[in-house]
Parts: C-alpha cells; sequence; structure tokens
C-alpha cells in the first residue's frame, strides 16, 4: 500500500505540515522560570522548602491510607530530608519550636489554609531520627580550624555546616549541656529532651569537637592557645564565631517589699533544666509579654500553680508573644491582664496600674489600680547578651547590648564572627539558626582568602502568578493536640506531630508556587504541540512552532512560566 | 441465462453480480425497482452487502463516498431531483477520484415536477467529472453496469450508467444475465489507487490553493482523455467474455453511405433505427449514430463515423439547453470544427416523457427545410394562448397550471 | 457511569498530569509518546480551543482503539488549518468530503469496514457547530436514527469561525457575530432562536450522548474513552472557544472554557439511550458576567452601559441549565451526591 502513487494534491501524506515552522508567528514566548517562593524567601534559616516538599510529596514507596504512591523507590522523605539538611541540621526541633514565617508567608493561605510546612519538617525530622540517617562530609579536609563560643542553634548551626565544608570545630559553652536556649529556655513540653539531645549529638558525630563548662572570656587568647601561635596548621584557630546568646534576664527597678519573691524568668526556666525546680506558691503573675513570659507561666501551671496570670502593659495584638503561644498559654487556662503595669510587689499581691494607649499606641497610666493576689511575680521584661567575650577586642563594637556585625556577619576584628541573639536581629531560634549557616559560608570563603557572594535572588512567585483552580480543594490537617487538662499537669510534649499518611497530605497541599513540579499542564494545553515532555517534570518549549499564545503561562498552576517579549 | 425481466431487474441483478460491498439509496421514481431488489437480496443473504436506507440523496452519494475511500466497491442510483440534491456531492466523489458507480434512471427535472423519461437530469451533471454512459436498451443497461464497475476502478474516476426512466427501467423484456463466474471472471477484486487505512495513514481532501488546483484539474482532465480507450478495451473484453456487443464509445446504424445520420442517446435509438429502416425501404440514405459513452465525449469516434458523406446531421436531444438550445449538439459542432462541416440541426424531442413516434420522425425526416432548432411536436396552440395571457396581464398566473386547464386536465373555471 | 476523579490534594485531578501518578492511571496527554493526532505546523490561531479539543479527543481514541480509527472531517476551521496543501498535520488516517455530509461520509466509512469484515477499526465523524447542527443536520440525524457505527464529534465555537465569524444555529443569544452585529435595539444574536444539538442527539436515543470542554480535559478523555465503549451512534459536544470570533485573549481559552461551565451556561454531562446518567457538578460557581466580561462579543452588554435586561436572561438560562441538570452539588439527590463525589483512588476505567 505504501508504494501507491497518491491523488497529486488531493491527498497528502501525515505529519507534512512540520515543515511550517509557525514560531515565526510569535510577538511573545514561554520561558520556563524558577520564582523564589514566598516560604523560601521568608525562612530565616534559608531552608528550600518548595524543593524539599517536592521530594516529600513522592513519599515512600508505598504510602498508607490508599494515597497514590509515587514513583516506586525515590525514597522521597529521605531525599526531602536531605534537602532540609543542606541549609537546617535541626529539622525535628524546628517542626516543634519554629514560629513558622513559611506558613505565614504561604500563598496556599488564600485558597483554604497554609500549608502545614512545620509539621511536615517535624515529621522528617523525625522520620531521620527513627532512621538513622546522616550527613556524610563529603569535602576534603581543609586543615583549617573554627572556633565557635556557644553551643546554642547558632553555634552548632554554623559548626555543622563549617563540618561539611571540610573545617576543624572546636564548640567551647559555659554550660553543662549543649543546646543553649533550646535547652534552657524552651520547655520540654514544647522540645522533648531526647529529640534536641539527638539532633545535637548527630551534628557532634560529625567530627565536631565539644568542650562544655568552658566559658571563654578572652577570645583572642582561645584563638591563639595551644602551641605554635596564630596561624600554624593543626594549632590555634584559624577564625572564630561567637554565638553565646542573651541569656540574662532584664530587670527593671520594681518597688517591692521585703517579702516579695521576685524572680527573673530566664533563671527559672534555666533551672527546670539542672534538676532544682523552683518554688513559685499557689498563684504566680508573669511580668511581661514576649515568648518567654508564656513559658514561664505555663510552665508555672505545670510546677503546681493553680493560677498563672499573665501581667501585660499593652494589649493582645502588641505582645512580641508569637500568637500560637498565646492560643495554647490561653488554652491552657492562662489568665491575661492586659494593659497592666507592677506599680509595687508585696509579699502575697501585687498594686497594679491599668494603662490606655495614646495615640501613638504608647501606653500611658491611667492612675487607677488594683490588686492582685500573687505568691511570686516572675519577670520576663527580656534578655540581655553577655558581651564580655568580645569585650577588649579591637575593631569590635557594641549598640544597644549587641554587637555589630558587617552584612557577612564578621565583627570589627578581622576573622571573628558573630551571630544569634547577640547580634542585631529578630531573636528566634530559627533566625540564629540561619546566622550560622551564612556565618560558616563566609568564615569559610575568608579563610580561602576571598569573600562569599551570594548568589542574587529571583523574582517572587506572587500569588497573582498561580492559577489555583488545579489545586484541589483541602483544607490543612489539624496537628493532633493534647487535651488542655492532661497538659498542664505534665510536660509531655502539647502539640503532636503528624503520621505518615497525613503528613504526605500536608506535603502535597503545597502548590510549589514559581517552581515546576511536573504537572503536565504546559505540555498537555499547548494547540500546537509545541512543548515536548523529555521526562516527568522535565519540559522544553519547541520554538519552531510555538506560537507565543501563552496558554501554558496562563495554565501553569504554579506560574513557573513567563511570557517574555520575542528577542528581535 | 435468459430471462423476462422488468429493466430494473435486470439491473439489480447485474449490479448484485458485482459485489457491491456497500450500497445506499433514497427513493426516487423512477429508479425505486432497482434498490428495492438490491435491498431484498441483501437482507435474504444472497449479496453480502452493507445495504444503508439513507435520509436523502445527498446522504446516499455521501456514504458511497466514505465506502469508497475506505476500501469498499460502492454503489447507488438516483434522478432527476435526486441526482441534483446530490450534485455537490457528485462533483466532490469524481474530485477526489472515487470509483463509485451510479444508476440515473433519466428523469425530468422541475419545476414543473415531472416522473417521466427526458435526459435533463444526466445532462445537468456533464460538467462533473463523471464518466456518463447512455443504455439503448435493457440488456445494454445491465451489460454496461458490469462494464462500469471495472472502467471506474481502473480509472478511478466514478461512473453514470444512464437508462431511461421507465422507457427502461419499468419495461420488461428478454434480457441474458450472465453465468454465476462469468461477471468475476470479467471484473477482479478492487484495488483502490488511495484509501483510508490505519496502518498507512494518509490525508485525503486537501484544500489545493492556486499554486496547484490548475494541475489537479489538468490531471483530472487527462485521466477522462484516457478512459476512452479504457472504455472501448472493456467493450471488447466483454465482448469476449460475453459473446455480445455492449457499451464502447459509439453506435453507427447504416452510417456508410448515409446522406442523413441522426444522432441520438438512449432508448430512443430503438425508435429511430425502426423509422430509418422504414426510410431506407423507400430508398432515402438515413442512418443512425447511437452515443453510448457521452462523458467523455468520443470527438474522434463521432468523426470517424460521420464520415465526410453526410450532409446533414440531425441531432435528436431528450433534454434543453435554456438561453441556446441543444447540448449534445455543442459536443457534435466542435468534434466537427475545423473540418468541411455538414448542416446540423437540433430537434429537442420528449421533454419529461412525451413520446417519440415513428410518424413523427418519419415526418421530421422527410422534412428538408429543418430550422436550426425545433421542438418535436409542440403544440403551438397552447403556447400562443399562454404567450398572449402573459402579455395580457402581469399576473397571468402560473404557466404549467394555465396550460392544463387548457388541456382540460386540471379543474376549469377559474380565471 | 460517572467520571471518578483522582484526588491529588495539590493538584492531579484537575490538571494534565502529575509526576506521582502510576503511568495506567494519567492523561493520555500527559504521557510524552502521545500519538498527537493532529501535530504542530497547523495553521491554526494561537489559543485556538478546537485545535486543542481535537487532539485531545482524538489522541483518547487513537489510545482506545489502540490506533485503529479512520477521521471523517467536514469542511470548517478544523479542516482548513489542517490540510492546506502540500501540508497536513494529521497524523492518523483521515478523509474530508464536504460542508454538510461528515456523518453520511463516516456512516459509509463504518459499513464499508462491515462490509470487509474489518469491525475492529473505528470510525469518528468530527466537524463545527455549523457544520453539525445546521448544515450537516440532516446527515446527523440520518446517521444517529440508522444507529450507524460512528462517534460523531461535533467542535461547538458558538459560530462560523472559519468563514468570518458568522452566526450558526448554536451561536447563543446576544453574542455578537458578522451576521447578528451588535447594533440596533437588539444588539447580537436574538433570544428565542438556537438549537441544542446534544438534546437532540439524546431524543434520538443513541446509545452515547456527552458534553465536554477544553477546560477538563481529563473528563474529556474519560467521555471520548467511554463512547468507544459503546457500538453504534455515540455524539460528543465539546465546547472549544475561539479567541478570535468570542473575542477573548488567546491564553484564556481554557480560562473561557470553564468559566462556561462554571457559570452553568454550559452544562458538563452524559446520557445513555435518551437519558442523563451524570453530570460534572460545578465546582465554584460563578454569576454570568464573570464569563460575559472576557469576550469582546459580549462587549455591547457592558458599554456603553450595562445592559442590566439581556444579562438577567442570560443568567436565567444558565440557572435554568443548573436545574435541569443538577449541576450544583446541594441539588443532588443524596445518592446521585454521592456518585459524582470524587472517589480516593480510583482512576477512570479504561478499556
Amino acid at each position: 500500500m505504501s508504494i501507491v502513487r497518491k491523488p497529486f494534491a488531493i491527498t497528502l501524506d501525515v505529519g507534512s505540515s512540520r515543515a511550517n515552522h509557525t514560531g515565526a508567528w510569535r510577538t511573545e514566548r514561554p520561558v520556563y522560570v524558577h520564582n523564589l517562593p514566598p516560604c523560601n524567601n521568608a525562612c530565616p534559616a534559608g531552608e528550600n522548602i518548595q524543593q524539599w516538599l517536592y521530594h516529600a510529596e513522592e513519599g515512600s514507596a508505598s504510602p498508607p491510607g490508599g494515597q497514590p504512591p509515587g514513583p516506586p523507590d525515590t525514597g522521597g522523605y529521605e531525599a526531602a530530608w536531605r534537602q532540609i539538611m543542606e541549609d537546617n541540621p535541626f529539622p525535628a526541633i524546628m517542626g516543634r519550636v519554629c514560629y513558622r514565617p513559611c506558613e505565614t508567608a504561604c500563598n496556599r493561605a488564600q485558597l483554604d489554609s497554609a500549608v502545614g510546612i512545620n509539621s511536615v519538617e517535624r515529621f522528617l525530622g523525625d522520620e531521620a531520627l527513627r532512621q538513622g540517617w546522616q550527613v556524610p562530609v563529603a569535602a576534603a579536609p581543609t586543615g583549617r580550624r573554627v572556633l565557635v563560643v556557644g553551643a546554642g542553634p547558632s553555634g552548632l548551626s554554623a559548626a555543622y555546616h563549617l563540618t561539611r565544608l571540610g573545617h576543624q570545630v572546636t564548640i567551647k559553652d559555659a554550660g553543662a549541656e549543649p543546646g543553649g536556649m533550646m535547652r534552657y529556655g524552651i520547655p520540654k513540653y514544647r522540645l522533648p529532651r531526647d529529640i534536641l539531645d539527638a539532633e545535637v549529638h548527630r551534628i557532634l558525630d560529625m567530627g565536631v569537637t565539644l568542650e562544655l563548662n568552658a566559658k571563654v572570656t578572652d577570645i583572642l587568647t582561645e584563638m591563639s592557645e595551644a602551641a605554635g601561635g596564630h596561624g600554624e596548621a593543626e594549632s590555634g584557630f584559624d577564625a572564630a564565631f561567637v554565638a553565646v546568646g542573651a541569656h540574662i534576664g532584664r530587670r527593671a527597678y520594681i518597688p517591692a517589699g521585703d517579702s516579695a519573691r521576685i524572680m527573673d524568668a530566664v533563671t527559672m526556666l534555666h533551672s527546670m533544666e539542672d534538676g532544682s525546680p523552683p518554688l513559685l506558691g499557689r498563684r504566680v503573675a508573669v511580668y511581661g509579654g514576649g515568648n518567654t513570659a508564656m513559658d514561664a507561666a505555663r510552665t508555672a501551671r505545670r510546677l503546681g500553680a493553680s493560677e498563672a496570670v499573665v501581667v501585660y502593659r499593652r494589649t493582645r495584638e502588641r505582645m512580641p508573644a508569637h500568637d500560637s503561644e498565646v492560643e495554647e498559654a490561653l488554652e491552657e487556662g492562662i489568665q491575661m491582664r492586659w494593659l497592666s503595669t507592677v506599680a509595687h510587689a508585696d509579699e502575697g499581691k501585687l498594686l497594679i496600674e491599668k494603662m490606655k494607649l495614646d495615640d501613638t499606641g504608647f501606653p500611658q497610666p491611667t492612675g487607677e489600680f488594683e490588686e492582685l493576689e500573687a505568691d511570686c511575680l516572675v519577670l520576663a521584661l527580656g534578655q540581655n547578651a553577655d558581651l564580655s567575650v568580645l569585650e577588649g577586642v579591637p575593631g569590635v563594637t557594641f549598640s544597644d547590648n549587641v554587637v555589630e556585625v558587617g552584612p557577612d556577619l564578621m565583627t570589627g576584628y578581622p576573622g571573628i564572627f558573630a551571630g544569634g541573639d547577640m547580634v542585631p536581629a529578630e531573636r528566634t531560634v530559627t533566625v540564629a539558626i540561619g546566622h550560622g549557616k551564612k556565618a560558616a559560608r563566609h568564615i569559610d570563603a575568608w579563610l580561602r582568602g576571598g569573600a562569599y557572594a551570594a548568589p542574587a535572588k529571583h523574582d517572587l512567585a506572587a500569588s497573582e502568578k498561580l492559577n489555583t483552580w488545579y489545586y484541589a480543594d483541602a483544607p490543612a490537617t489539624v496537628r493532633p493536640r493534647l487535651e488542655a487538662a492532661r497538659r498542664v499537669t505534665t510536660f509531655d510534649e502539647v502539640t503532636g506531630g503528624l503520621d505518615e499518611s497525613t503528613a504526605l497530605f500536608e506535603a502535597r497541599r503545597c502548590m510549589s508556587c514559581g517552581n515546576c513540579f511536573g504537572c503536565d499542564n504546559c505540555y498537555g494545553v499547548c494547540p500546537d504541540n509545541a512543548i515536548l515532555k523529555l521526562a516527568d517534570g522535565e519540559y522544553e518549549v519547541d520554538y519552531d512552532y510555538c506560537k507565543g499564545c501563552g496558554l501554558c503561562a496562563t495554565e501553569c498552576p504554579c506560574g513557573a512560566i513567563d511570557m517574555q517579549p520575542e528577542p528581535t | 441465462m435468459l430471462k423476462q425481466l422488468e429493466g430494473s431487474r435486470a439491473v439489480a441483478e447485474a449490479v448484485a453480480m458485482c459485489r457491491p460491498q456497500v450500497i445506499c439509496a433514497y427513493p426516487i421514481t423512477p429508479q425505486t425497482h432497482i434498490v428495492e431488489a438490491l435491498s431484498a437480496m441483501v437482507k435474504t443473504g444472497d449479496l453480502e452487502a452493507e445495504f444503508l436506507n439513507v435520509e436523502s440523496e445527498f446522504a446516499a452519494m455521501s456514504v458511497a463516498i466514505g465506502a469508497s475511500a475506505a476500501g469498499a466497491r460502492a454503489y447507488t442510483a438516483t434522478a432527476s431531483q435526486g441526482l441534483l440534491y446530490m450534485s455537490e456531492a457528485v462533483y466532490n466523489a469524481a474530485g477526489l477520484g472515487l470509483p463509485i458507480v451510479m444508476t440515473v434512471a433519466n428523469r425530468a427535472i422541475g419545476a414543473p415536477i415531472n416522473i417521466w423519461n427526458d435526459h435533463s437530469d444526466s445532462m445537468s451533471q456533464r460538467d462533473a467529472g463523471w464518466l456518463q454512459l447512455f443504455a439503448e436498451t435493457n440488456q445494454e443497461a445491465l451489460d454496461l453496469h458490469i462494464q462500469a464497475f471495472r472502467i471506474a476502478e481502473e480509472l478511478s474516476i466514478p461512473v453514470m450508467v444512464c437508462m431511461d426512466g421507465f422507457l427502461l427501467t419499468h419495461a420488461s423484456e428478454r434480457v441474458d444475465i450472465p453465468e454465476p463466474g462469468q461477471v468475476d471472471a470479467f471484473l477482479p477484486r478492487y484495488e483502490p489507487r488511495q484509501v483510508l487505512d490505519p496502518d498507512d495513514p494518509v490525508s485525503i481532501g486537501a484544500m489545493v490553493g492556486p499554486e496547484a488546483f490548475t494541475e489537479v484539474r489538468y490531471l483530472a482532465f487527462e485521466r477522462m482523455r484516457q478512459s476512452l480507450g479504457v472504455i472501448e478495451s472493456a467493450a471488447a473484453d466483454f465482448a469476449k467474455t460475453f459473446k455480445r456487443d455492449s457499451g464502447g464509445l459509439v453506435r453507427p446504424y447504416l452510417t456508410d453511405d448515409a446522406e442523413i445520420i441522426v444522432i441520438a442517446l438512449g432508448s430512443v435509438l430503438g425508435t429511430v433505427k425502426d423509422t430509418v429502416d422504414d426510410l431506407r425501404a423507400d430508398g432515402m440514405k438515413v442512418g443512425v449514430l447511437g452515443i453510448t459513452t457521452f462523458r467523455p465525449f468520443p470527438a474522434e469516434a463521432v468523426r470517424e463515423a460521420l464520415g465526410v458523406k453526410p450532409r446533414h446531421v440531425i441531432v435528436l436531444e431528450r433534454a434543453l439547453a435554456p438561453g441556446t438550445g441543444g447540448i449534445v449538439t455543442a459536443d457534435i459542432r466542435m468534434a466537427l470544427a475545423g473540418r468541411l462541416a455538414p448542416r446540423i440541426s437540433t430537434v429537442i424531442a420528449g421533454l419529461g416523457g412525451r413520446a417519440v413516434t415513428r410518424k413523427s420522425l418519419r415526418g421530421l425526416l422527410e422534412q428538408d427545410d429543418l430550422d436550426p432548432l425545433t421542438f418535436l411536436d409542440l403544440d403551438t396552440r397552447l403556447v400562443d394562448r399562454e404567450l398572449q395571457r402573459m402579455r395580457a396581464a402581469r399576473r397571468s398566473g402560473p404557466s404549467p397550471e394555465n396550460i392544463l386547464r387548457d388541456l382540460g386536465i386540471t379543474a376549469s373555471g377559474i380565471g | 457511569m460517572p467520571y471518578q476523579r483522582i484526588k491529588f490534594y495539590q493538584t492531579g485531578s484537575f490538571a494534565v498530569g502529575n509526576r506521582l501518578l502510576d503511568e495506567n492511571q494519567r492523561s493520555v496527554q500527559s504521557t510524552a509518546g502521545r500519538s498527537n493526532a493532529l501535530t504542530c505546523g497547523h495553521r491554526a490561531c494561537q489559543g485556538c480551543g478546537e485545535a486543542l479539543g481535537a487532539r485531545y479527543a482524538l489522541d483518547a481514541v487513537h489510545t482506545a482503539t489502540n490506533g485503529k480509527m479512520i477521521a471523517v472531517n467536514a469542511t470548517g476551521c478544523l479542516e482548513v488549518f489542517s490540510t492546506p496543501f502540500p501540508e497536513t498535520s494529521w497524523q492518523i488516517a483521515w478523509l474530508h468530503s464536504l460542508f454538510g455530509n461528515a456523518p453520511a461520509v463516516a456512516s459509509g466509512v463504518a459499513a464499508a469496514l462491515k462490509a470487509m469484515g474489518r469491525t475492529d477499526i473505528r470510525v469518528v465523524g468530527q466537524g463545527g457547530d455549523g457544520g453539525t447542527v445546521d448544515i450537516g443536520f440532516a446527515c446527523l440525524s440520518g446517521m444517529f436514527e440508522r444507529n450507524d457505527d460512528v462517534l460523531y464529534i461535533c467542535y461547538d465555537n458558538q459560530a462560523y469561525m472559519n468563514t468570518g465569524v458568522q452566526r450558526s444555529g448554536a451561536t447563543p443569544p446576544a453574542a455578537r457575530t458578522a451576521t447578528t452585529q451588535a447594533v440596533g435595539r437588539e444588539p447580537g444574536n436574538r433570544f428565542g432562536q438556537g438549537k441544542s444539538a446534544p438534546l437532540i442527539a439524546m431524543a434520538h436515543e443513541i446509545p452515547y450522548v456527552a458534553t465536554a470542554t477544553v477546560a477538563d480535559l481529563r473528563d474529556l478523555e474519560y467521555k471520548a474513552t467511554r463512547a468507544m465503549d459503546f457500538r453504534g451512534a455515540r455524539y460528543l459536544h465539546i465546547l472549544v472557544p475561539c479567541p478570535l470570533g468570542w473575542g477573548s485573549a488567546p491564553a484564556d481559552t481554557v480560562k473561557v472554557a470553564r468559566l462556561a461551565t462554571e457559570s452553568g451556561l454550559f452544562p458538563v454531562f452524559e446520557a445513555e439511550t435518551g437519558e442523563v446518567v451524570s453530570s460534572t457538578p460545578i465546582r465554584h460557581r460563578v454569576p454570568v458576567t464573570e464569563y460575559l466580561r472576557i469576550q469582546a462579543r459580549y462587549a455591547h452588554l457592558f458599554r456603553p452601559k450595562e445592559r442590566t435586561d439581556v444579562i438577567e436572561k442570560i443568567q436565567a438560562a444558565a440557572d435554568r441549565n443548573i436545574r435541569r441538570f443538577g449541576l450544583l452539588p446541594e441539588d443532588l439527590s443524596a445518592e446521585r451526591a454521592e456518585s459524582l463525589a470524587p472517589a480516593t483512588v480510583t482512576s477512570p476505567e479504561r478499556r
């Protein structure tokens, strides 16, 4: 049949239209882009959240619960976890204590509710601990030694990243155990100690030396100590990262009687860890509106106080405490006295003055007073850093109880870097971890004689660029929470985690803003077959035939295609 | 085997022997008996084919187009109004080169509606690109169908077999029906030039613009020209297989020494030959040239058959080209162009089924001063009265009804 | 039985594909080696809904028939932009005859295949709305009435687009076309005219009738595939927006089709032997104005002043469709609602 001569012009051979390159019609062309998802953009630790959720979506080879299985044997969870570990060594901890700016920024909130990124991170962190996954050190040893002062989140994070870059790290911490504020500031019911220990030790097991009960008072001496002095290989330290935190409770002057019991929240929380919890009495008042105040109040209840009242000079909206902390505190029966200051503390009672916000939002005394029964007043008025480790170091400057650093986190003294609560920044564990990573990169570059230049940021993946039609209706899974009554009597973890099917569900709610996740829409929706599918999730525009209609860009659910003017 | 059969029935049996695979039909007088007979044969299983009762003639030709393009032997039949209704598809079939065979049971075209025989229907499609073969007798009608399938499939051109409605279709004559196997020997399996085959796909029916349209049409023209030879060899082969003369391009009768030759198509040739026999007996040197293949027009065969002797050629036409006159005449004139041509007269006869009698024909042939264009047996009285009516009043009414009333056929008393 | 959606919370229920799906759960369009019955290089306008719909439907049929298919096309946009000599963008066996006879020609092809003992090869007839509801109507009805083994697909862009956007029997009321211009007291197409080809097809009680749009690929593929489960006459009516004729942006073609269904103006349903057996519920209902506003063929309803009187009539038609076909989940009886609700993991049945 194929030898048959076809009637001229009336009958044509199939596919001969490919000779017609309709690409010549274009005035604009589709281009695949990678835009910065708002979650990535918001994460202080710089995690590539979109990417690890992408991996997590693939699940394990046979997920439970009737979910469609992912491609076999990809070990999506492990790949996801490793992606997190590129930036943040503490996913299990993050999943419990991070305030999730990623979720606040999540575009999905505009559709139904934000993706439970934090819950998924926690699941992955816990899974890694269950499976014993480790991060190998692939880089060749550089022979450089870096001193890290402070075994809190910032220092540990820096140690982790520096070790991965091939450097030899020693951490010196004044305390009896590593962890910093993660141990001494955040109560057990928010962060179980076994999780904390496991993630900390995972870093130490990579070859990091930890010296506890080793307070550093003079950093320059520390750096040059050991035989040989500064600069010789295998002795001394070639650079330092200082992250001692801010663990001194601020004291305000409060008029008090002799028998008034006043203590500061930081000390109180610290004492929970060394085995000698304080006796607070039946009614406890906590003065302050931050996260520490919430932790103090909730801890007080668990220590047996029947009443815990938070006294704060402004309103709930103005409280620096994270909303989820306030929520959990209220659920536990913590009472709140807004617009109140402590005028006088006496044995068994406090004199409270009512405040009123003026036009600028600043609280003003009203002259109205009331009494509040309280056996103990806990001050949670903020924390100061102990900057003595850097005092006297030439070039290092301070302001406002923090040490000044450049955009590379280096102090005024070349080779000494600082981060965490002791530098100007928002004071959270996640920010501190982010500093650790950033400092490690800059230290690494400095040690090699250069400077680290972060790559330019991509455009933000704004929600306007999404086509949310394609995401099925699915509000977030709510994490299970212990009932309030049970909560206040134990230090068991309050918020539970997701199991695998719910974690998978949450991960798959991610819209992958600004980054292709292989939905095949562009490949399918082109009326001209002008998009080639090279593999799952890999596409190429066939510019020979693309007419530039823009359907692919419009129907891309995650806004990963831009229409750009056709180059002339 | 000899049988006494109605023409339609004979054609049906011949068509059935050709093993068509798809038969589609819409009823219209006077073709109905053909397709009725075929439908019964299919229903009993005597004929293995798909028979579709379609919703119009347009659908009939369309179904045949689809069937033929898919590689099946396809057949349909129509007449008159039906042929016009399918006209778009008739042209389409020829343009696509699909070897469909269709019987046209020649019938007049309305308005006014008329179910009786003349050639106006086939003539209206003469430029559609189909081969047009005209049967003189019922025997030739059935024979031509057998030849038609073979010719069509060899050339990839559709073929119209024209047979006079009622005069042939409904006339019972003795015919020789071929033996089983004779047709199979003569007509091989259909091997398409192009076919819809999922294993070897092509696109059939592309749009062709100015850059190639002329060439496509030229090729169609050229294939038509080649078909003359194919028709002749088919007829020769047929004669060998079936032992009788049927088909071919032209059929001359007593033309060798004729001074007057009458040219005609179809069943009227019988009456003409009878008349010529009578006149020959009276010493008149008259002959007849029957045109069997009208499209393509067999100009050379006509020239040869006419020779140089005749001084008068009378073209007897059963169709009218309003505004000009004869249709076949024009082709005759063109065939004889450039030679010393005899006098040519056109006689329009037998429109709408009016009988062409030996008496009228004789009178015609004996007339020496024939006008270039004559209407045989025209009732001038009727015509004059209508013309007068039309001159007298603007709203003179519908002419057919007026004339019928004059003839006393419809109720009079009005107007 | 109705289409069962695969529920993916990220995507997959509504997108063309998903890398997380098993091979056998994927849409035909998402596979890398899809047949591309209509391939590139054709001359359709940018963003042509018909080109998209044709490829969607025919690739699905191609898969369902293992490539054993023949297509018969009426004259119109699809035929003209796909086969200008010397190029054809068809990769399947394809025949074009005339404007009004595609259903009849398809019947002929089917009859021939049956006569030749090749009923394994399936026949698709296709044409635009003009060729289907107007000039091809008699042939369509004849094919239905005889129950010939043909799947006829109508690509409805609601006017004679190929000849310059003239009104057809499928042009909706108030729409501007070249022969129902937006001038005079009653601008655009008249109310009280037009015909519903799907309902007429149902009146013939043929085995299977369905409507679909280019905005819901999985549903369209399901219906094209389901249609091939039956023998006899089947009809698929696909809404395919025409950016040129409708005055919408080329990039909006899918969106416009989506709004047509979400407003209720184009009901998506399936019928067997003359009875509706399933309808696709509206996900997020919108007022008809959202649909009308993005098409210049309705611009005269908004400028110089908003013609609320006309818009109300259009909205009433949408409301009627919603009621008639049960397009809102809450309107459905409990049993039907349950059968239409997205199931968790089942994929559309395939032959």
